[in-house]
């Protein structure tokens, strides 16, 4: 393991995110703020939602922020230096071995997903003011944060590595789109309570863990999962979604 | 140190089509792979079939063949970027796949299509390669401005690369590769696409830095380059080595040296006998059923026994070529095709 490399590959890409960094921020952040905007502020005030939705929406944005966040951040980079160009390979050729090429992809989707999360945090409560929500346990909340983010550029890669550019607008409408609507970033999944075999199905989407454990973390009061299964799921996902991606990963990177 | 290359027994086949940068296609096998149940077979393709080389320290070595040959599969494997099927590469002491990282140290590569980081300026791209290889903060900003100055791009130090033509890439991927000084240079077609004065300065630079003690290996398929350059040459063709040696004894083998493509009207038997017969032909080769390729130790002088012998033989003399002692004419003798078929 060369430190040195890997040091110089971070570098590297904080160079090019800091370049791109007001466009990043508009992409990270528009949408989230909006949705906090429209659904904790507009329809709040109007009495179409109740005042507790806000601490109940929030966490979820937050979930969003940073999986779509770390998704992104991971994912088009290599789908693009992937393609024709192969621009990775100045790269895969820096005198590391290949694995912690994208170890250090998933490494930077990860601050950069933390960062996403952090930033939506205090801007969300900014607009929702006032809102019952607080960090009561920051030990669990590091950790689900740090966890979401793992899954998130884990995610990243392994799309970023199975996807065709021809295939991006695909792997929005088909896998982050359902996933954010399926996955309790709107509405805790004791709401699903109504609809007992979704409830078991959504159980397969790792966002659901994410919001559900963010949730648990930042608001007291309502039900949701509990904190032991949140985290058991997200290593679980964390694991398996880093194997696929480091294995899609090579075949990528060797022919 | 000057340090060497080697292969031994390098095979590599494909399952699917070869990636673009890895050359092409090479022999489409007969028995193709059933795939699994539903899914079209894949077609095996060997793209390398037991490549056996030997670089020595400090040489320019050149692997010459056409397109799908396997030069770039050879480079590609050298470089940690092929995984091969069987056989070993050595870059020094350090087997490549084991090796990787210690590989990656010692080799430079420029690729056959540049595939510079369309993120960074061109003075970023030099910078941060050298870091990659863990040179200092002063070294590496001091290398990238010598070797921008190198290949006339300072004016373009700060600019993105995305608009850069074919040829400011090129000489930017070459640069990018000499960042780190390794022993080892690899040149994937160097001056595919280059014009002509770049390519001189190309080959001013590769000599230079070959003068400093550095092993280089270019893949090419313009003889010219490979006549000019190389120390040694290795001609590829459908993954296997065909002819090694020294630019010069590698045209020596070709009986004769010059070749005469002739084409006649029609062709009768005594035509070639005759052709055969002529002084100083050593070899006829009946093309189609209208031409020959004659190899002769001489060319023009040959012409006029040609003319005769055609016009005493009822066949038309229609159209003639003659070509001088050339790595294209070795080629053609080895593989009945042209380099640039």
């Amino acid at each position: 393991m060369n430190w040195r490399a890997f040091g110089a590959l971070l570098a590297r890409d904080a160079h090019v995110a800091k370049r791109n960094a007001v466009q990043l921020f508009f992409q990270t952040f528009l949408q989230p703020l909006l949705f906090v905007f429209i659904f904790g502020k507009v329809m709040v005030r109007s009495g179409y939602m109740p005042a507790a939705y806000k601490s109940l929406l929030l966490p979820g944005i937050m979930a969003i922020s940073m999986v779509f966040t770390g998704v992104w951040a991971v994912a088009m980079p290599l789908i693009a230096e992937f393609q024709w160009t192969k621009e990775i390979e100045d790269r895969l050729l820096a005198p590391i071995e290949d694995i912690w090429i994208a170890v250090e992809k998933v490494l930077f989707g990860m601050i950069q997903a933390i960062v996403a999360g952090l930033i939506v945090l205090p801007l969300g409560w900014l607009l929702l003011r006032p809102i019952d929500i607080g960090i009561h346990s920051p030990v669990t909340f590091s950790v689900i944060t740090i966890l979401v983010a793992a899954f998130s550029a884990c995610g990243g890669l392994a799309l970023g590595c199975s996807m065709n550019q021809q295939h991006i607008g695909l792997m929005f409408s088909m896998v982050l789109t359902p996933m954010i609507f399926f996955g309790c970033t709107y509405y805790p999944w004791s709401a699903l309570n109504a609809f007992p075999v979704l409830q078991k199905i959504v159980l397969i989407n790792p966002l659901v863990y994410a919001s559900e454990g963010l949730r648990a973390s930042l608001v007291q009061g309502f039900p949701h999962l509990s904190t032991i299964a949140v985290i058991a799921a997200l290593i679980f996902f964390d694991i398996l979604l880093l194997a696929v991606g480091l294995r899609q990963f090579d075949k990528k990177a060797v022919s | 140190m000057a340090i060497g290359v080697r292969t031994k027994d390098l095979r590599k086949i494909y399952n699917s089509a070869p990636p673009f940068a890895a050359g092409g296609v090479g022999i489409p096998r007969a028995g193709a792979r059933d795939g699994k149940r539903g899914k079209a077979p894949k077609a095996q393709v060997v793209a390398l079939d037991g490549v056996s080389l030997e670089v020595e320290p400090g040489e320019i070595f050149g692997l010459l063949g056409p397109n799908g040959a396997g030069k770039s599969t050879t480079v590609g494997v050298l470089t940690t970027r092929v995984r091969p099927t069987s056989g070993e590469a050595w870059v020094g002491g350090h087997e490549v796949w084991k090796d990787q990282a210690i590989v990656k140290r010692l080799i430079g590569v420029v690729p056959q299509r540049p595939n510079l980081d369309f993120s960074l300026t061109a003075a970023e791209i030099l910078i941060f390669h050298g870091a990659y290889f863990g040179l200092g903060t002063k070294e590496r900003n001091e290398r990238a401005a010598t070797l921008l100055e190198k290949f006339k791009l300072t004016d373009r130090a700060n600019q993105m690369v995305r608009g850069f033509s074919g040829g400011m890439m090129q000489r930017l991927s070459i640069a990018r590769a000499m960042m780190h000084d390794p022993q080892v240079l690899f040149l994937d077609e160097p001056s595919a696409g280059l014009d002509p004065q770049t390519r001189i300065l190309l080959w001013e630079i590769i000599r230079e830095y070959n003068q400093a003690g550095k092993t280089i290996l270019l893949t090419t398929h313009y003889m010219e380059e490979a006549d000019a350059l190389c120390n040694r040459l290795a001609i590829v063709d459908h993954g296997k080595v065909i002819a090694l040696g020294t630019p010069a004894s590698l045209k020596a083998s070709i009986p004769g040296g010059y070749l005469l493509r002739l084409r006649f009207g029609k062709q009768p038997a005594e035509l070639m006998t005759g052709l055969q017969s002529l002084a100083g032909v050593r070899e006829v080769r009946p093309q189609d059923t209208t031409g020959a390729d004659v190899y002769a130790d001489r060319g023009g002088s040959l012409i006029p026994e040609v003319a005769a012998l055609a016009t005493s033989t009822g066949a038309e003399l229609l159209d003639v070529h003659i070509s001088e002692p050339s790595l294209e004419n070795l080629f053609l003798h080895h593989t009945g095709r042209s380099l640039r078929d």
